[in-house]
């Protein structure tokens, strides 16, 4: 198919009918509303379901009943409304229950601002919501790659049945990139969800969805049931990019949406200015790419990891997880919908290179 | 011979001298100003706390001189029965859009009428989502066309409006609740005796008060002022009767 | 050309958005890397709006775009906001309509498009917007101007007489930019 020119909420919504999505459940908030919108027409064309709910509390809720129908559902949100879908998400979790949400980030804490950020990467990737539950996180740095992504997520969905996130931040969803859909779209086998959805018990026995186990030898089977599946994301799901990363980089940069371009952008003036830098792009944020970084981050000339964000420290403390105290792990990050520069992402090379000279030369 | 000046007419105390980001055309801006003056006239301005919805009225915290609390979404009333259970003193009202009240936070507004918290909501009405840019909001008319049902509003498929006052008016907790609108003068000085007594049953602490103001959005109507006007005198009122549904009543006895 | 940045800036309403657009879908339509990258939020009712197109023949990275080589500037507080961060060596197109001043960077070209003028005397005060798109790819080359042709013929002009003007618009931009870098050139 020809490549066309989309906004990534507007590309989003389409890669989402292309995997198959049959019923969708939304509750209007910048800077994702396009989703909505474009799908409020698209949705009756190709006979999926389109609602508006009363609040993001609600859609969540009619999420988890359309995921019980076994059928392919989502929701998109940014993130106070990710807040209040939580509940449902912890519930979909402890009841298997395969479903996709968006979260097309903007700054906070609170009502915050409407600009991008990445500041729900502790929500996203630590499990918002109560209870021993994992979402499977997935963050896009391009128009294209939240098109692939959004597709996988409605696959990975059904093949673990829990729900799956993507997160990108505001810059994700309102800019327009040149896109292109897969003419036809093919995934792997995937067990059917007559095997589990509700769909009336007919010549078979009745099906209960639910999270509820009052005992807790009944409810610990049920948490190491979950934590079977997460433990197979670990070993399949992890998903990860490097750029520029060679033997001649000193310093190697963990950076991730967004913010993995914009480094790039850097990386690229200051391989012009004769000062190599590698950057280490997860794609995937829970199942988390700790061996990929600990390989990259202890190459022989790395001397420090810098983590970039569009937030407080957030992946920082995955980074350093998965470091193990190997290298220094140093970090720069902005908050409330600015995003730091190229400029700005050199300069802390720069810095951290002439503090390390200075460090080197007291040593000698 | 001195000619003696006598104001008659000057911006309320209780609101800032200051420009509203409000649209051109739009009736928020009337509406502030008739919950200022009712809290001039009645004197109630220095012990008042205001509660900002989330909607394009958010920042009416800079035009009213009162304090204020910015309540998450739809949440307005729960965070004006907390103030108001611990400092009953005080005058708290809630100003909420229709996507606040009658969307997300249907809930919360529901139960504090029902308790019969001894607040003020200003409801203002206007069929859709301002600050999102035009969605469908649970008041807008049948057929009305908005970005999320851009084929006009399909009652089979959403449901029908939501008559806030007239639902609210059904529970049986003591209050009083009045529908009016802004878009003529003569609506204008009805719907100022409707705040002003709004604020007086509270102040005489006798049931919660909620005014359903029924007002413009010329932007995402897709219409100028004039036309907004037009439209709303038009089509809202005939679905959205004016009048008081819900007068206090002193109990028996007292 | 490896990478091209422009930014368009003026009010809600004088086709900011649409301008960028129209030049990212040619971008496209030449096989190029392009990205759209929009202001929004709060300032965007009654603010300026703009935005900023990316054009490359390799993958396009930040999208933040701190200097763009050239900007177009609808009115005065874009001109006032965007030309100091124009790349030195830059270009900085002004629609000189609305805006009476002129830059005084030396190390920035400079063209004058009376664009509401020409827009007005065409019939089509909608289509202020092109004539600096035309002057834009005059001066610049980046797409080229059959694309544009082709572009603006399937994304606006259904009609044939708005198509017309179109194309006049165009055509009147890039004969103004030509002009004006020519006898730069000479002087
Ligand atoms: C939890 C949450 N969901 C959604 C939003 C986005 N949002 C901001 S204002 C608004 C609706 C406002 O509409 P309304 O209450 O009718 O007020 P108006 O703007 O029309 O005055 C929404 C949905 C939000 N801020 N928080
Ligand atoms: S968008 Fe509508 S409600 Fe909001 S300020 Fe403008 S006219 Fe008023």
């Amino acid at each position: 198919m020809a490549k066309v020119l989309m906004k990534g909420n507007e590309a989003i919504a389409e890669a989402a009918l292309r995997a198959g999505a049959e019923g969708y459940f939304c509750y209007p908030i910048t800077p994702q509303t396009e989703v909505a919108e474009y799908l409020s027409k698209r949705m009756s064309e190709v006979g999926g379901m389109f609602l508006q709910g009363e609040s993001e509390l609600a859609v969540a809720n009619m999420l988890f009943g359309a995921a019980s129908t076994g059928k392919r559902v989502f929701t998109t949100s940014s993130s106070p409304g990710i807040s209040l879908m939580q509940e449902a998400i912890s519930y979909m979790a402890g009841a298997e229950l395969p479903a996709v949400i968006i979260n097309i980030m903007r700054g906070g804490p609170g009502l915050g601002g409407i600009l991008p950020a990445q500041a729900d990467y502790f929500q996203a990737v630590k499990g918002g919501g109560h209870g021993d539950y994992r979402t499977l996180v997935l963050a896009p740095s391009t128009v294209q790659e939240a098109v692939d992504l959004t597709m996988l997520c409605f696959h990975l969905a059904q093949k673990y049945r829990n729900p799956v996130m993507m997160i990108g931040d505001g810059m994700i969803g309102q800019m327009m990139e040149a896109v292109e859909f897969p003419e036809s779209y093919e995934e792997p086998p995937l067990p059917s969800p007559d095997e589990w959805a509700a769909t009336g018990a007919r010549n078979r026995k009745a099906r209960i969805i639910k999270s509820l186990f009052l005992d807790p030898v009944g409810l610990e089977n049920n948490v190491l049931i979950l934590e079977k599946k997460y433990q197979q994301m670990i070993r399949e799901e992890v998903r990860c990019e490097s750029y520029k990363i060679s033997a001649k980089n000193k310093i190697l940069i963990v950076a991730y949406g967004t913010m993995a371009r914009i480094c790039q952008t850097a990386i690229d003036e200051l391989e012009a200015d004769g000062v190599s830098v590698g950057l280490f792009r997860p794609i995937s944020l829970y199942p988390f790419p700790e061996k990929e970084i600990l390989r990259e981050a202890t190459r022989k000339n790395i001397k420090s990891v810098l983590t970039i964000e569009m937030s407080m420290a957030q992946m920082m403390e995955d980074v350093e997880r998965a470091i193990q105290g190997r290298r220094p792990v140093h970090f720069y990050g902005r908050s409330g919908g600015i995003v730091p520069t190229p400029e700005e992402v050199k300069e802390q090379v720069h810095k951290l290179l002439s503090a390390k000279r200075h460090s080197s030369k007291k040593k000698s | 011979m001195a000619v003696d000046s006598k104001t008659i007419f000057d911006r309320p105390v209780a609101l800032r001298d200051v420009v509203t980001h409000y649209c051109p055309g739009c009736t928020h801006g009337v509406i502030h100003r008739l919950v200022s003056e009712a809290l001039d006239e009645l004197g109630l301005r220095e012990r008042t706390c205001g509660v900002a919805p989330v909607g394009c009225s958010v920042l009416c915290y800079n035009y009213f001189d009162t304090d204020f609390m910015e309540a998450p979404h739809g949440r307005a009333p729960a965070l004006a029965t907390g103030f108001k259970r611990m400092r009953p003193e005080m005058i708290v009202f809630t100003y909420q859009g229709d996507g606040d009240l009658a969307s997300i936070g249907m809930g919360e507004i529901v139960h504090a009428a029902n308790r019969g918290e001894k607040f003020t909501t200003i409801f203002v009405n206007n069929a859709i989502y301002g600050m999102t840019g035009g969605q469908m909001a649970p008041t807008t008319l049948s057929g009305q066309i908005t970005t999320t049902c851009p084929a006009g509003r399909d009652t089979s498929h959403t449901g029908q409006p939501i008559r806030v006052a007239e639902l609210l008016s059904a529970l049986v907790t003591p209050g009083y609740i009045e529908r009016v609108a802004v878009h003529t003068p003569a609506h204008i000085l009805n719907a100022k005796k409707a705040i002003r007594k709004a604020f007086t049953l509270q102040r005489d602490n006798k049931c919660y008060t909620l005014v359903e103001v029924l007002s413009t959005c010329p932007t995402n109507w897709g219409n100028t002022p004039g036309e907004a006007v037009e439209w709303l005198d038009e089509n809202m009122i005939k679905y959205f009767p004016l009048g008081c549904y819900k007068d206090y009543v002193e109990p028996e006895g007292s | 050309m490896s990478q091209y940045e422009v930014t368009f800036a003026g009010f809600g309403g004088q086709g900011i958005m649409t301008a960028g657009q129209l030049l990212a879908y040619a971008g496209i339509e030449e096989d190029k890397q392009v990205a759209w990258i929009p202001s929004y939020g709060p300032e965007m009712r009654g603010g300026t709006a703009y935005c900023t197109v990316v054009i490359s023949d390799i993958r396009i990275g930040s999208p933040i775009i701190s200097n763009p080589q050239c900007a177009c500037v609808f009115n005065r507080p874009s001109f006032d906001k965007f030309t100091p961060l124009v790349k030195s060596g830059g270009l900085v197109i002004v629609n000189s309509s609305l805006i009476d001043v002129t830059t005084d960077r030396t190390d920035v070209d400079e063209i004058l498009v009376p664009a509401n003028e020409i827009a007005m005397k065409a019939g089509n005060a909608k289509a202020a917007n092109v004539a600096v798109l035309g002057a834009f790819i005059g001066a610049t080359g980046v797409v080229s101007f059959d694309t544009i042709k082709r572009i603006i013929k399937v994304k606006m002009a259904h009609k044939k007489a708005v198509l017309e003007i179109n194309y006049h618009m165009l055509d009147e931009g890039r004969k103004l930019a030509l002009k004006t870098l020519g006898k730069k050139a000479k002087g």
